[in-house]
C-alpha cells in the first residue's frame, strides 16, 4: 500500500514539468539543469535563471538526500487522507545539487522520528495510472 | 517627487459585519463587498457615484464590471488586480490605488477585499495554489497550514523558536479582540494552556496558530491630499506602499518550496522592507503600531524579523518578552485582533485597522500613534506592505 492513497489530487503538470514526470514513470529522479552553465533548477522552467540559455538538460538526483524541513499533518485538508493521519510531508534537499529542493514524504518515519538534517534515501512508490512517485525512507 | 497636494491619502474606511465562514449564507459576497465600499464612501463623505476606480487582489471575485453598475459609478477610470494567492497583495492593491490617483489616472479608488468562504472555496482546504501544484498535491501538501508549518519547523530548527513563542502572537491577537466588539472572537478569551492543549493541525502549528476562516468585506477609499480637503474624514497618508519578492523565491511557500536556503524561514520581505522604509523616509524603531499579516502565528514572527523590528532569528524572544502587547509593549500589533481573532478578510481588515489607529479610533488605541506599518501575506510572490502616517 502506498504511503498516501491514489485518490490524491494530481494536477496536470504543465509542458515544462512534463519531462520530470516522464522520467519518474521510468523510476528515474532527474532534475532540470542548464546545458550551458550547468545550474540546476526545480521546478523546471524553459529558460536558465542563471544565464538565460534555452538549452535545457536533465541530471540524475544525487544519492545523498537530507530532510530540509518537515511537518506531520494531523488534519485532513482533503478527503483522500482522512484515514492516513497523521502523515508527514518533507522538503528534501540534495547537498550535492544546490538550488534543488523536492516536496515528498518519508514513508517509514513516525511522528517524533523525523528531524531536520536527517539522512534519507529514495524509495519509489507506484501512484495512480502507473505514475511512480519519488518518496523517501530513513537511512539507518 | 510627487507634490504633497497630489500625494495619496486614505479618506474613508468601511466594513461589512464579520462572521465565521458560512455565517453570511443569506447574503452574497458581492452584496458584502458593495456594503463595505458604500460604508467607506460614507465615512469619507464622498458620493459613491464619484468612485472611479477599483483595486483588489487574490483573484477577488467581485468584478468591477458589476461593482460599477451596483454602485452607480458616474465614469469608471481604473481597475487593477494584484496577481498571487493568499493575502500577499493587500498592500499591493493599496499601492496600485495610490499610483492611480497620484498619476491622475483616477480621482477616488476603492481598494477592497470581499470573500465569503461559505460561498467560494475555503482557503483552509485543498486548492491548486500555484502553477507548481503538481509538485505538492501528490505528496499531500494541500493547505497553507501545512505549507507554513514547513517554514515554522525550519525556523525552530535554526533559531530555537518555540511553540510558546508562536502562541504569544495568538494570545496578543485574542486579547485585542476582547476590546473589539466586531471581532469574531470577541468574548472568547484564550490562555496559553488552551493554546498548548489545542489540537495539532500541521506540526508544529496547532489550531490556535491558524487564522480564522470568515465571511466579510473591507474597503478603503484612496484619493489625493488636495481632494481630501473637501471631504469630512481625517486623511491618513500613504507614505509608501509596494509589492516585492526576493530573487529566486518563485511560488515558494505555495509551490515547490525552492526558495533560497538562507531566507527559507522568512516572510520573503527583507529586501522589500528596506526599500519601503527608505521610500517612506522612516526607520523601523519609529513605527508606533503595526498590523502584521497573521495567516498563522509564525508569519508574524517572520515579519518582525523581515521588517527590522528585531534581528533575524530573534522574533520568538521579541514576542515572548511582551513587545507585541497593547498598550505597553514596544510594538503593539494587530490591535483589532487581526486575521487570527477579528476576521480573515485576507488582511484587508489590517489595512482598515491601520487607518483607525492613525485617526485615534481603535478599540485598542495606541496613544499618539503617528506611524503604522501594515504587511500583506508573507512568504508568497508578491508580498506587499505599506507605511501609513497620521
Amino acid at each position: 500500500m502506498p504511503y498516501l492513497p491514489d485518490s490524491l489530487p494530481f494536477p496536470e503538470p504543465d509542458m515544462d514539468a512534463a519531462e520530470f514526470w516522464a522520467h519518474c514513470r521510468e523510476r528515474r529522479l532527474m532534475f532540470q539543469a542548464c546545458g550551458d552553465c550547468g545550474a540546476a533548477q526545480h521546478p523546471p522552467v524553459p529558460i536558465c535563471p542563471a544565464c538565460q540559455s534555452t538549452n535545457r538538460t536533465w541530471v540524475p538526483a544525487p544519492a545523498e538526500a537530507r530532510v530540509f524541513s518537515y511537518t506531520f499533518a494531523h488534519h485532513a485538508s482533503h478527503a483522500a487522507v482522512r484515514d492516513r493521519l497523521p502523515y508527514n510531508v518533507a522538503v528534501i534537499a540534495f547537498p550535492a545539487l544546490p538550488g534543488v529542493k523536492l516536496i515528498s514524504n518519508v514513508i517509514d518515519a513516525e511522528p517524533g522520528a523525523l528531524a531536520v538534517d536527517a539522512a534519507v534515501e529514495l524509495a519509489w512508490e507506484e501512484g495512480p495510472g502507473g505514475q511512480w512517485l519519488p518518496r523517501f525512507r530513513m537511512l539507518t | 517627487m510627487t507634490e504633497s497636494r497630489n500625494r495619496a491619502v486614505i479618506v474613508g474606511i468601511g466594513e461589512s459585519a464579520y462572521a465565521k465562514w458560512g455565517g453570511s449564507a443569506d447574503r452574497s459576497q458581492f452584496a458584502l463587498a458593495c456594503e463595505a465600499i458604500l460604508n467607506a464612501a460614507a465615512d469619507a463623505g464622498l458620493p459613491p457615484s464619484a468612485i472611479d476606480g477599483f483595486a483588489s487582489y487574490s483573484d477577488d471575485a467581485n468584478d468591477p464590471s458589476r461593482l460599477m453598475v451596483a454602485l452607480g459609478i458616474d465614469q469608471f477610470r481604473f481597475a487593477s488586480m494584484v496577481w498571487g494567492g493568499g493575502g500577499g497583495g493587500s498592500c499591493g492593491a493599496l499601492a496600485h490605488a495610490a499610483a492611480a490617483v497620484e498619476s491622475g489616472q483616477a480621482t477616488a479608488v476603492a481598494v477592497f477585499r470581499g470573500l465569503c468562504q461559505g460561498q467560494s472555496f475555503r482557503f483552509g482546504q485543498y486548492h491548486a495554489w500555484s502553477p507548481d501544484a503538481a509538485f505538492t498535491a501528490p505528496f499531500g501538501l494541500f493547505a497553507p497550514a501545512q505549507m507554513f508549518a514547513l517554514l515554522a519547523r525550519r525556523h525552530m530548527h535554526l533559531y530555537g523558536t518555540t511553540s510558546e513563542q508562536f502562541a504569544e502572537v495568538a494570545l496578543v491577537c485574542r486579547d485585542n479582540a476582547q476590546r473589539n466588539p466586531r471581532a469574531v472572537m470577541h468574548d472568547r478569551p484564550l490562555t496559553l494552556a488552551e493554546h498548548q492543549a489545542s489540537r495539532m493541525i500541521a506540526d508544529p502549528l496547532r489550531l490556535y496558530d491558524c487564522c480564522l476562516e470568515s465571511d466579510g468585506a473591507a474597503a478603503v477609499i484612496v484619493t489625493t491630499a488636495e481632494r481630501a480637503r473637501d471631504l469630512k474624514a481625517r486623511p491618513v497618508h500613504v507614505l509608501a506602499a509596494q509589492q516585492g519578492s526576493t530573487k529566486g523565491w518563485g511560488s515558494g511557500m505555495l509551490g515547490g518550496h525552492n526558495m533560497p536556503d538562507e531566507i527559507y524561514a522568512s516572510g520573503n520581505a527583507r529586501v522589500m522592507a528596506g526599500e519601503l522604509f527608505a521610500r517612506a523616509g522612516v526607520r523601523p524603531d519609529e513605527i508606533d503600531v503595526a498590523q502584521l499579516y497573521d495567516a498563522f502565528t509564525a508569519t508574524v514572527i517572520f515579519s518582525l524579523e523581515d521588517y527590522g523590528f528585531c534581528g533575524v532569528g530573534e522574533g520568538g524572544p521579541f514576542a515572548a518578552d511582551g513587545s507585541l502587547r497593547w498598550p505597553d509593549g514596544r510594538l503593539p500589533v494587530n490591535t483589532s485582533g487581526g486575521n487570527l481573532s477579528e476576521a480573515y478578510i485576507h488582511g484587508f481588515n489590517l489595512v482598515v485597522e491601520g487607518v483607525r489607529q492613525l485617526r485615534g479610533e481603535s478599540t485598542s488605541q495606541v496613544p499618539d500613534a503617528r506611524l503604522c506599518l501594515v504587511s500583506g501575506g508573507e512568504s508568497v510572490t508578491p508580498t506587499s506592505a505599506a507605511i501609513l502616517g497620521g
